[in-house]
């Protein structure tokens, strides 16, 4: 457990008055509020600490404890004086299983070791506070987002049924109100924000609703014109090829791209890009009928 | 007439100790929107998020009305920035992997 400086969190001196600890307090609160910060985890836990100096440093009697043992609380003597003193006050947790050894805790292991327990500490002041906020991944082919359906998340041990909407974006998060932690003095839950990974092994590529694929024409389709069947996300569709279609030409299918995220029935568009084969291990007699009609191209 | 999505803002005002003044200022300048049956002030259900985050502005902060109205339009404006960003980092990872 290492020495947390309340007063270096807040910014102030430790002459600081009242007034001072309220105004540093209010200035940092403002910054690094939650509600002025979603999803700012950094943020987040820095409200903590500020709310954590502030409970500590806004009481008096809790400001007088912590200036006369957090300090040297590292060395014994003062620290077993603080460890007895808390005994005393009949704490019914005790320090750790290895005897009272302190080695890696973290921050509010610090602050329950000099106050006994920031829950029992906090029954004492009728604040309410905010669950936190819990943050977690859903990893997903993009097949698996071309319909909506439904999905159980196990979160913490709770059991969240969700309904992931078709057309969900990669990287989009959504937030399901109450499912975080447990509000504090019966503040209101925390709530959970899931970030969507969507993996595409498809052959077609993404770009918002829109869908892009590349479709390879051999050389007398391309050059006559005809009719070809391509794949599309929902299934096979026959396309005309216009005579003289050249190599990289576009075409739109209307509506046979990704569905728009909650609107149910409208989807974006397939772009297709035409790629021309050329024919390869031509025969003597493909070699001359093309010579033939090379001569007819350069007469002409 | 059942309303199950319309909460009466005198619950509201006692569930979360406000006043009920607070939620006509927050109507007036347009950041919640009550609904008015039988002479009697609702607010739908959706809204409490947003009504909740008002409260805490407004009594962790001491962030005035006013105050709230600007927190709110700086919100949706990051809001929008980042799905913006979300949608362009998208974007460029189709032409990285063409």
């Amino acid at each position: 457990m290492k020495f947390v400086d309340y007063y270096k969190i807040l910014g102030i001196d430790k002459t600081a008055n009242d007034k001072d600890i309220k105004k540093a307090y209010r200035k940092l609160a403002r910054k690094y509020h939650p509600d002025l910060n979603p999803d700012n985890k950094e943020a987040e836990k820095k409200f903590k600490e500020i709310n954590e100096a502030n409970e500590v440093l806004s009481n008096p009697e809790n400001r007088k404890k912590y200036d006369t043992y957090g300090k040297d609380w590292k060395h014994s003597d003062a620290f077993e004086k603080a460890k007895q003193q808390q005994q005393s006050q009949q704490r019914s947790r005790s320090y750790s299983a290895t005897g009272g050894s302190y080695s890696e805790q973290d921050f509010s292991d610090f602050f329950e070791s000099m106050f006994g327990g920031s829950r029992s500490y906090s029954k004492q002041r009728s604040r309410q506070f905010k669950g936190q906020d819990f943050n977690a991944e859903l990893h997903l082919n993009l097949k698996d987002v071309y319909q909506s359906h439904k999905q159980v998340l196990t979160v913490n041990g709770t059991k969240i049924r969700l309904t992931i909407p078709a057309g969900i974006a990669d990287g989009q998060i959504i937030k399901i109100k109450g499912k975080g932690g447990k509000g504090v003095n019966g503040g209101p839950n925390g709530d959970l924000y899931i970030k969507f990974n969507i993996k595409n092994t498809t052959k077609f590529k993404r770009d918002g609703n829109n869908l892009y694929t590349s479709v390879a024409l051999d050389l007398y389709t391309a050059l006559l014109g005809g009719e070809i069947t391509v794949d599309t996300f929902k299934g096979k569709v026959k396309l005309k090829i216009a005579p003289e279609t050249t190599q990289g030409t576009k075409v739109k299918l209307k509506g046979k791209g990704f569905p728009v995220y909650k609107k149910e029935g409208v989807f974006g568009d397939l772009i297709i890009t035409y790629t021309i084969k050329m024919p390869t291990k031509l025969s003597k007699n493909e070699i001359e009928l093309f010579k033939e009609l090379q001569k007819i191209r350069s007469n002409g | 007439m059942d309303k199950p999505d319309l909460i009466l803002i005198e619950t509201i005002c006692f569930h979360y100790k406000i006043e009920i003044s607070f939620i006509k200022d927050l109507e007036n300048i347009g950041l919640i929107k009550l609904v008015t049956f039988e002479n009697n002030k609702f607010i739908h259900q959706d809204k409490i998020s947003d009504l909740e985050k008002m409260i805490r502005l407004h009594h962790e902060l001491n962030v005035n009305i006013e105050g709230i109205d600007v927190v709110f339009n700086l919100l949706q404006q990051q809001l929008k920035l980042k799905e913006e960003v979300n949608a362009l980092k998208n974007k460029l990872q189709f032409y990285k992997n063409n």
